[in-house]
């Protein structure tokens, strides 16, 4: 475990370095895309692939935090409405002058993790398939808000969103300027995923997946541990989302669809499920291709399903899961004594 | 003219009416979902797209053969319906010893594809198909459209024909022995993986009947059916996949909901049935007519 452990932080550091230099070769925006993207596939293969949850509805995480985001950095008063008995409907406005990057990311992660455990305590009451359906009808539910609320503006979504100087003093207008700002929330979210993997109470998240009712029988709150990893999933979701808003200066209803609910298990899916660093190569291959494909129209959409398809039936482990697999093998053969290498099995 | 608490009875029973309509196709689909879920342990995520595909079936029955509607309403699925067969031997049935989640995750991979050469050959503005019985009659207090009425009703008879078979049928009883025993229904010579087979092409079929009955009410359209599908999935989880009576009840019964909704308070009428999912999950996680495991 140790040493698997040693392996992945080097892989790690390796990456980020590669990070560092990247925009030397690679157009920033396209990169922060990748990055917002592999920060959000890692959150939601947290619930996959170590707790066994498949979340069909990531992408009201992801969307409604860019929402957030964008209109605290654009409008920042908030106004939310409650309801009284005899006076009816109320508004309870906030007055917030308009946000500085950092504080309107942080306040569309907040508002994610809140959402998440609205959404978390009631999908955790059922399991496997069902979970899949129930997290996808409440995603369709927060489309259908964000489609109906004044905030969002609607089909136009929120334009234009200003890029205030970071922290009131750095400048993060340009893009190579921001892509690394957007590279260390990536490596903060990414520690957070690893850090939680590898805790105990990621091995009882493990112990979960694997065999709830021994988990149960061994004691475990099951139905707090999966909401709080629900939780966590959920924030990073929200914080990826957040983040992309600032990129593109633009929250749109298309963060908060269905698809992209399906795209963010396509990414984790080839990338490979319950690996670290799976669901971030996945990404980086799905936006890529998305981007070659741009001038294909609807064919993107048949040969995203085409890859469901084939990963599905051939490719279950995914590219990272593959590739471990195919070292560990090669380890057995060598005559090395066999040890997982810090990657979970592929998620069943 | 008399009105009801501040709405004036056209427009209630015509919401209501309409309301029955969408209640047939949950119906129709979340039995479907239901009966393919029974057996094969898979939540069947082509539904969706089968029964657009039924929509569009009737429509190419009509624009390139000249078949009418009547006989589309039998051809379309039986068309589709073997075209879901092709699907379940060609690709699901490599997955049932694998986790469920892989055969969602499948035949969500199959929707994209089908939705996606819909949409690159028809686009999505949709496409006219004409009313088969046009014409209605007042009954004084709503007018009613024939072939509204005829839907409500043929998916009615469907629905509980269906349910007769099974529940009451040699067949059915086959059916039911094999949701519970595969293992021991094959040792008595029952051809099982044919039964498993026939079975999801019979659910795709009645997806694709929904989808005929739909095409002259609502415009025929790529896009039909994934919305759709969403909404029944909630549909499925209030009404929880246990039992061929619940499915029916439900869907008719939280189409009427919705409906109501709309007269109301029509800014919740998108969001009505996942809020009573939400509602349901918290009183009785299994659904109303799911038994607890």
């Amino acid at each position: 475990m140790e040493r698997a452990r040693n392996w992945d932080m080097r892989v790690f550091a390796g990456l980020v370095v590669l990070g560092v230099f990247a925009p030397l070769l690679v157009y920033p925006v396209f990169l922060m895309k990748v990055l917002c993207f592999a920060l959000f596939a890692s959150a939601f293969n947290l619930l996959i692939g170590y707790v066994g949850l498949l979340s069909f509805g990531h992408a009201m995480f992801f969307g409604f935090a860019a929402y957030v985001a964008g209109h605290l950095a654009k409008v920042g008063t908030v106004s939310l409405p409650y309801w009284l008995p005899l006076l009816g409907w109320k508004w309870l406005v906030v007055a917030i002058p308009p946000l500085t990057p950092e504080l309107a990311i942080l306040g569309g992660t907040l508002v994610a993790a809140l959402l998440g455990l609205i959404v978390g305590a009631i999908a955790i009451r059922r399991q496997g398939i069902y979970f899949a359906m129930v997290t996808l009808a409440l995603a369709q539910m927060v489309f259908f808000l964000c489609v109906q609320a004044k905030f969002t503006g609607g089909e136009d979504g929120i334009q234009a969103i200003p890029r205030r100087p970071l922290l009131g003093v750095v400048d993060v207008g340009g893009d190579l300027t921001f892509y690394y700002v957007v590279l260390a929330i990536f490596c903060v979210g990414f520690l957070i995923i690893y850090r939680t993997i590898h805790s105990p109470f990621g091995q009882v998240l493990k112990a979960i997946r694997e065999n709830e009712a021994r988990a149960v029988s061994l004691g475990y709150a099951v139905s707090r541990f999966k909401l709080i990893a629900f939780v966590i999933s959920a924030a990073l979701a929200g914080l990826a989302g957040a983040t992309k808003a600032m990129v593109f200066q633009l929250a749109s209803l298309t963060d908060v669809t269905w698809q992209m609910s399906g795209e963010v298990v396509l990414m984790t899916l080839v990338g490979g499920m319950g690996t670290v660093f799976g669901p971030a190569v996945g990404a980086a291959i799905i936006i890529y291709m998305q981007n070659y494909l741009a001038g294909f129209g609807e064919w993107v959409l048949v040969i995203q399903g085409a890859i469901f398809v084939v990963a599905v039936l051939v490719f279950r482990r995914g590219i990272v899961g593959e590739l471990v697999a195919l070292l560990r093998q090669r380890a057995a053969k060598a005559g090395e004594p066999q040890e997982t290498i810090g990657l979970a099995k592929s998620a069943g | 003219m008399f009105e009801l608490i501040g709405v004036p009875p056209q427009a209630l029973f015509g919401q209501l009416l309409l309301g029955l309509i969408n209640g047939a196709f949950y119906a129709l689909l979340s039995l479907g979902l239901a009966v393919i879920f029974g057996l094969m342990n898979v939540i069947n995520f082509t539904h969706g797209a089968q029964y657009m595909m039924g929509a569009f079936c009737a429509w190419m029955l009509l624009s390139y053969l000249g078949i009418p509607y009547w006989g589309a309403l039998i051809l379309a699925p039986i068309i589709v319906g073997l075209f879901g067969v092709l699907i379940e031997r060609l690709f699901i049935s490599r997955l049932y010893h694998l986790d469920h989640l892989y055969g969602l995750l499948l035949t969500f991979g199959l929707a994209l594809i089908v939705e996606g050469l819909f949409r690159r050959e028809y686009g999505i503005s949709g496409l006219p198909y004409s009313n088969p019985i046009p014409g209605g009659t007042n009954l004084g207090f709503m007018f009613l459209p024939w072939y509204r009425g005829w839907v409500v009703l043929f998916s009615l008879t469907v629905c509980l024909a269906t349910w007769f078979v099974i529940e009451k049928t040699q067949l059915g009883a086959y059916l039911r022995a094999a949701t519970e025993r595969p293992d021991l229904v094959q040792a008595f010579g029952i051809n099982v993986p044919r039964m498993i087979t026939l079975t999801y092409g019979f659910g795709v079929g009645l997806a694709a009947l929904a989808g005929v009955l739909a095409a002259p009410i609502y415009s025929v359209n790529p896009v039909m059916g994934a919305n759709l599908i969403i909404v029944v999935f909630a549909v499925v989880v209030i009404g929880g996949m246990g039992s061929i009576m619940g499915s029916i009840i439900t869907g008719f019964g939280l189409g009427v909901i919705e409906g109501l909704t709309k007269v109301f308070y029509p800014e919740a009428s998108n969001t009505v049935i996942f809020i009573i999912m939400a509602v349901v999950l918290m009183l009785r996680p299994q659904g109303l007519f799911g038994t607890p495991k």
